[in-house]
């Protein structure tokens, strides 16, 4: 895993059918299948929201969710970060979860806004 | 240096106190940090968007019914309906699908990159580089058409940064601003990852011995995928 510990100049070429590079594979292709399904679901909920009379706040608490599950997705098995260490997970996740502070401040602002501006 | 010294390290990628602090080399850090920082600006950009697209009054009929006017925001799928070749029918939010398709492939692409950079397999990473780059590159030239047809208009009327056919200024302001900010990434990236390109053909990689740079550089990658996601999300479909 760990590409730091070679130091010959002579870099030795592994076969791609060696257990661990199968499941590597294995794993990449699965999160791929993952994440189109979500995004197809995605697409069919934007398109039946309107004629099934959807509630609005349901539709967009569904999107924000699948748009997480993405995310965790992309950052967990694309970017590694899953299986990094612990320290450097934290180090990422928790300055991250300020966001959330910043956009229930502003969507609450801009809330306030409309009143302002159209009352 | 001191007479103490017996081990020196042999490597050049062993930090000074000879231990990777949190099991990662230094650039992989500085990239994780690096995209942290990112994050913010991208989260600042999209909660704006948030801000003012409350600060509007939302359409409230029927979808069928609606109208562009400067009196509500627009519904992404009345504003998003072209595809190439396809003119005349309306195909709401089909393009920007193929778009998101394009780079979640270049994503697996560039981390079958890495998985062959583990095993020093150079020609494989060639290749997937190779996949990589030409799906940063087509998606790059979808959103200048993109751009092209949102810019054009209805009817002569075009948009730009003080007035646009859709719905309030802001809107196409914001359009401008996020996609846009987007593509620069993916153009930044496109460019890093024809840099890793080149010096993998040039062995630069081999003869080092490992193929991290790819696993940083892919790090970036992975990130602009990631926030085409949210941008997805929050511009076309909420």
């Amino acid at each position: 895993m760990s590409s730091s510990q070679s130091t010959s100049l002579e870099s030795v070429v592994i076969s791609d059918q060696t257990p661990d590079s199968i499941a590597q594979r294995k794993t990449i292709w699965i999160t791929f299948y993952i994440l189109l399904a979500i995004t197809a679901f995605e697409f069919v909920i934007a398109f039946v929201k309107g004629p099934a009379g959807l509630p609005k706040l349901l539709v967009i608490t569904v999107f924000v969710t699948l748009t997480l599950v993405k995310a965790f997705y992309i950052v967990a098995e694309f970017m590694h970060l899953k299986h990094e260490a612990k320290g450097l997970i934290m180090s990422v996740v928790i300055p991250i979860t300020f966001i959330i502070w910043l956009l229930v401040a502003l969507l609450t602002e801009g809330g306030s806004m409309i009143t302002r501006w159209f009352h | 240096m001191s007479a103490t010294a017996t081990v020196i390290s042999p490597s050049n990628d062993i930090w000074g106190g000879g231990v990777e602090p949190l099991n990662a080399s230094y650039g992989k850090l500085m990239m994780w940090f690096f995209l942290v920082s990112d994050a913010f600006t991208f989260s600042a950009l999209l909660i704006t968007y948030g801000l003012i697209r409350y600060s509007f009054p939302g359409y409230q009929g029927e979808v069928e019914n609606f109208v562009f006017s400067v009196a509500h925001w627009p519904i992404p799928e009345k504003v998003f309906t072209h595809f190439p070749f396809l003119h005349g029918i309306e195909l709401p939010l089909a393009f920007v699908g193929l778009m998101t398709f394009i780079l979640i492939m270049s994503s697996v692409t560039m981390v079958l990159a890495v998985e062959a950079g583990h095993r020093n397999d150079k020609f494989a990473v060639q290749k997937w580089m190779l996949w990589t780059i030409l799906g940063g590159v087509c998606f790059l030239g979808s959103q200048a058409w993109e751009w092209s047809i949102f810019i054009e208009g209805i009817d002569g009327w075009h948009a730009n940064l003080k007035d646009n056919p859709y719905g309030p200024p802001a809107f196409a302001d914001l359009f401008f601003f996020v996609t846009g900010f987007h593509g620069t990434h993916v153009l930044s990236g496109v460019v890093l990852n024809i840099l890793i390109y080149y010096n993998t053909v040039m062995g630069v990689y081999e003869r080092r011995g490992h193929y991290e740079m790819v696993e940083k550089v892919g790090l970036y990658w992975h990130f602009v995928d990631l926030v085409w996601v949210f941008v997805f999300t929050f511009f076309y479909l909420v």
